[in-house]
């Protein structure tokens, strides 16, 4: 299959993949750190996860709306304050439903799993009420649009460059919460000993609301990123959740690490299979793949050999 | 000696429950219903068939399969290529520039059938196929899964990985398998034409005769020592093996049993409605799987047909009238299910409609003519 | 001094194993003859408790053997060894809540042990017996039909030792068996290995010095992986390293 094209021509292709390879990566690893706290930390599978993303997402959408209507001039800038508030709102609802709900199911992780279910398709019905069926999408403003031509063959479009640099940014900013800061101890001390936190005078409720609620506040800023690279329906957030959840796994669930590395894995080995079999199959082999690795190797890639 | 045990059995408290299910599905139903709507009411049984093999899976054993539609489909897809092969006869399909071959193919350009087509001209392959096409996928991943030790929520992630991957490389590989329109246009089995009413009521008995089969296979597994095996691994699995037995073993055999269960449903929702398609394999139809048993009572055989007849109904009659609420409904559904009765109508069973029904004189319990008010109560 | 190789029921030989270099247990040795009351006591963190995954299987060792009636066990699977005759008791009860005390025990009575054996097994006269016998060993014969969920916490934990009697092992192994006891279940639970160990060898882990003083044979100290003193209770309490690290606290 190589054979056709010439070697600066495959060059640019590879890394022209690999650029698109990237954008799927930024929308891993943005949806992937959500999930990684909340169920590498504290074993919750949030199946909801998508839609607090989407959230966010028509958060941007609707602050996007509003700047274009209300003060147009300042349109360049809607972007960081869409940002916050898509963090607000689902930091918000997740802290809701991690009271109405999750909280009564921590010892129960497979029922957690359908009872955030059950939460996706109400908000997925709710979306599909309020904003339509159809898909919506924001305007970039000015600065993020065109591209940046590296070769006269490779071009990297600004948005999508933008996106990476903030999920990178991001994670790093979850690194420095949950392994440098005293919150972040006090969260790791809950998962391994709860009793013995909550003896030390942690309030290990507490943790877990702002924990989960936490996790949920950074898919929606997911969300709001996913809109510079994507338009939005009611659906969207689930196309991704299942490969987001193999990538969480598949990294080790409790390394920030290797969810990043796992992240760029598959995203990179599903966009460079993409341009030479169909998309399906670029997909059903990328699927396959980590599902095998995960048979021989449950653990994940970057899990430590602890003692039980 | 053993037919009078049988009788015992029957008079028993199980034994009458049984009963008035038989009553309602043989005698009720095709009574009360025309048809069409007893076509729906095999239709919704079909899915009866994985649910209660989610009851010895998860219910039993705590083994939460999120994949079950993949078992169906592969049935419901063995039959439905049977059908398609016989519906595609080279006097049928004369116009097509390679008569002989299903029509999809056809199009798609093939001009052979595929090998894996082939074996599927014999009924009795077919009939094998659709049990041990599921089971041996089933085999493949629960070895691979339980003898590493992988359960909870790896195993449930990645069965329904595996039931994602599935829906797209069927959607994908349309040339082999009808892509996302699925397999459909199925006519006759063995030279009956399955489209016609009387066909269909005939289908729906043997539907309701293979559930029942299901049924007893599946009430006798959780009767032997193997049923008590697998609630002693759900709880304690380690006291499990060591006290000498070889839980992964146990596992495979549970899931593999599901996995035929739900294959047969899928054989005959094939029958029964005439095509498959992806749409009954992937992520949203496996979880709509799950939330049949849990309404039922995820540690209840007979609880899950009813959860199968009853939510589908509700499916039914919402979409066709308030489409909007229906994904509302479902959401509450399975919220409430986990949440707040977490045995489901089984449970609910138990402690409201049990007390009352120990109050009725023995007379009216033994000649239990009023049965089909039983779903009814459940539900409230 | 001691007997030969081949008296030994359990001989345990340089056992190591190491978690990401951290050696729980570090060169260990253990020498139990049958019919013996071996008792490990030990600071927390000494490695008792893995020891005793070890010895079934629950743990793979890094290095050495375990050698059980000449069968070597560090290559066998957990059921096999305990299909060889090696009982496990773990530290919390461990019984199955759901089930009723009869068929707990059923459950744990060393036949239909493969899928098609346990779809076939029958509750025949012989299995009544043996569950009737057991019970009434652990002073369960009034609670034979309840739901083990029932019961008190020590007869939970005589439940779970019923559950390996049935099974007729030869070694017994008790990972704390009077943990969380009255001094009235205490004193019952002593009398209960004493019957016990009329035809089994036992290897008990216990912190409770009384009970330790009133049923051992022989005790072992640990202490940080390794033996660090071993004979008769007197014997150990005298030895002054032990004094230094556990009962001199």
């Amino acid at each position: 299959m190589f054979a056709d094209y010439s070697m600066p021509e495959l060059m640019s292709i590879f890394a022209m993949q690999g650029f698109a390879g990237l954008s799927l990566f930024s929308i891993f690893v943005l949806m992937a750190l959500g999930l990684a706290i909340i169920f590498g930390q504290m074993g919750v599978i949030n199946m909801a996860h998508g839609e607090f993303m989407i959230l966010g997402a028509y958060t941007t959408y609707l602050t996007a709306q509003v700047f274009e209507s209300v003060m147009p001039g300042l349109y360049g800038g809607y972007f960081f304050v869409a940002m916050i508030l898509a963090f607000v709102v689902t930091f918000a609802l997740g802290a809701l439903v991690e009271w109405l709900m999750i909280r009564h199911l921590y010892h129960r992780p497979l029922d957690t799993l359908l009872a955030t279910w059950g939460l996706s398709l109400i908000l997925q019905q709710t979306y599909r009420s309020v904003f339509g069926a159809r898909e919506v999408g924001v305007s970039l403003p000015d600065w993020m649009m065109g591209s940046i031509a590296v070769t006269d063959l490779v071009e990297i479009p600004i948005n999508g460059l933008f996106v990476m640099v903030l999920s990178l940014l991001i994670a790093f900013a979850v690194y420095l919460l949950m392994f440098r800061s005293g919150w972040g101890r006090q969260v790791r001390a809950v998962v391994q000993n709860r009793p013995m936190a909550e003896a030390v005078g942690i309030d290990s409720g507490r943790v877990d609301r702002v924990t989960f609620a936490l996790g949920c506040g950074i898919a929606g800023v997911a969300g709001s990123a996913f809109t510079m690279i994507g338009s939005t329906g009611p659906t969207s957030g689930q196309l991704y959740i299942v490969d987001t959840f193999l990538v969480v796994v598949f990294g080790g669930a409790q390394s920030l690490l290797g969810t990043i590395a796992s992240a760029f894995t598959i995203s990179q080995a599903q966009s460079t299979m993409e341009f030479f079999l169909s998309g399906s199959m670029a997909k059903v082999l990328t699927l396959l793949f980590v599902v095998g690795i995960l048979m021989l190797r449950p653990q994940g890639l970057f899990a430590l050999k602890v003692r039980r | 000696m053993k037919a009078n045990l049988f009788f015992e059995w029957l008079k028993s408290r199980e034994g009458i429950y049984y009963l008035l299910l038989a009553l309602l599905l043989v005698v009720v139903f095709p009574l009360a219903l025309d048809s069409f709507r007893l076509n729906m009411v095999g239709k919704y049984l079909t899915y009866a068939f994985a649910a209660l093999g989610l009851v010895l899976c998860w219910g039993r054993s705590g083994i939460l399969s999120l994949g079950q539609g993949i078992f169906f489909g592969l049935g419901g897809y063995c039959m439905a290529m049977f059908l398609k092969l016989e519906a595609s006869s080279p006097e049928n399909t004369a116009i097509q520039s390679t008569p002989g071959i299903p029509d999809f193919m056809d199009w798609n350009q093939l001009t052979a059938l595929p090998w894996f087509w082939e074996p599927f001209h014999s009924f009795s392959f077919t009939l094998i196929a659709v049990l041990a096409v599921p089971a041996l996928l089933a085999f493949i991943i629960a070895v691979a899964m339980f003898k590493r030790r992988v359960g909870g929520v790896y195993f449930a992630i990645i069965t329904q990985a595996i039931a994602a991957i599935l829906t797209i490389l069927i959607i994908g590989q349309q040339g082999f398998t009808g892509g996302v329109n699925g397999i459909t246009d199925l006519r006759t089995l063995m030279g009956w034409d399955i489209r016609t009413d009387e066909a269909k009521t005939l289908l729906y008995f043997v539907c309701v005769g293979m559930l029942f089969v299901c049924l007893i296979v599946g009430a006798w597994v959780m009767r032997s020592k193997l049923g008590r095996i697998l609630l002693a691994m759900r709880d304690q699995e380690d006291r499990v093996r060591f006290s000498g037995y070889d839980v992964a073993s146990f596992k495979i055999f549970v899931f593999c049993l599901a996995a035929m269960f739900a294959g047969i449903g899928g054989a005959m929702f094939t029958l029964q409605v005439g095509f498959m398609s992806p749409s009954f394999v992937g992520i949203v139809p496996s979880i709509e799987m799950v939330i049949l048993c849990a309404v039922g009572g995820r540690n209840s055989l007979l609880g899950a047909i009813y959860g199968a007849l009853i939510v589908n109904a509700a499916k039914t009659f919402f979409s066709e009238s308030f489409p909007e609420l229906w994904l509302y409904g479902l959401g509450v559904l399975f919220i409430a299910v986990v949440l707040a009765f977490p045995d489901g109508l089984a449970g609910l069973y138990r402690r409201y409609v049990m007390p009352l029904e120990s109050k009725l004189p023995a007379m009216l319990r033994r000649s239990a003519s009023t049965a089909p008010t039983l779903p009814v109560e459940e539900a409230k | 001094m001691s007997p030969s190789k081949q008296d030994f029921i359990l001989a345990v030989e340089g056992l190591t194993v190491s978690f990401d270099g951290f050696k729980a247990v570090n060169d260990l040795s253990l020498y139990l003859e049958p019919k013996e009351i071996r008792v490990i006591i030990g600071p927390n963190g000494a490695g008792k408790t893995t020891v005793l995954d070890l010895i079934c299987g629950k743990t793979k060792a890094t290095e050495g053997s375990i050698k059980f009636q000449g069968k070597e066990l560090t290559k066998m699977s957990e059921h096999g060894i305990v299909r060889a005759g090696v009982g496990r008791k773990f530290q919390n009860p461990s019984i199955y809540e759901d089930l009723t005390v009869f068929e707990n025990l059923e459950v744990s009575y060393p036949a239909g042990r493969s899928v098609i054996g346990a779809l076939a097994f029958k509750r025949d006269a012989e299995v009544i017996k043996a569950v009737e016998e057991v019970a009434e060993t652990i002073f369960l014969t009034e609670m034979l039909h309840q739901e083990a969920a029932l019961l008190s916490h020590g007869q939970k934990q005589w439940l779970e030792i019923g559950m390996l009697l049935i099974q007729k092992p030869d070694l017994l192994m008790l990972d704390e068996p009077v943990a969380g006891m009255s001094v009235a279940e205490r004193k019952k639970t002593a009398e209960l290995l004493r019957v016990i160990t009329e035809n089994h060898t036992v290897l008990v882990i216990e912190h409770d010095m009384q009970f330790v003083g009133d049923i051992a044979d022989r005790v072992t100290v640990m202490h940080q992986g390794k033996v660090l003193s071993e004979g008769s209770i007197d014997h150990v309490k005298q030895d002054p390293k032990v004094i230094e690290v556990y009962l001199g606290h």
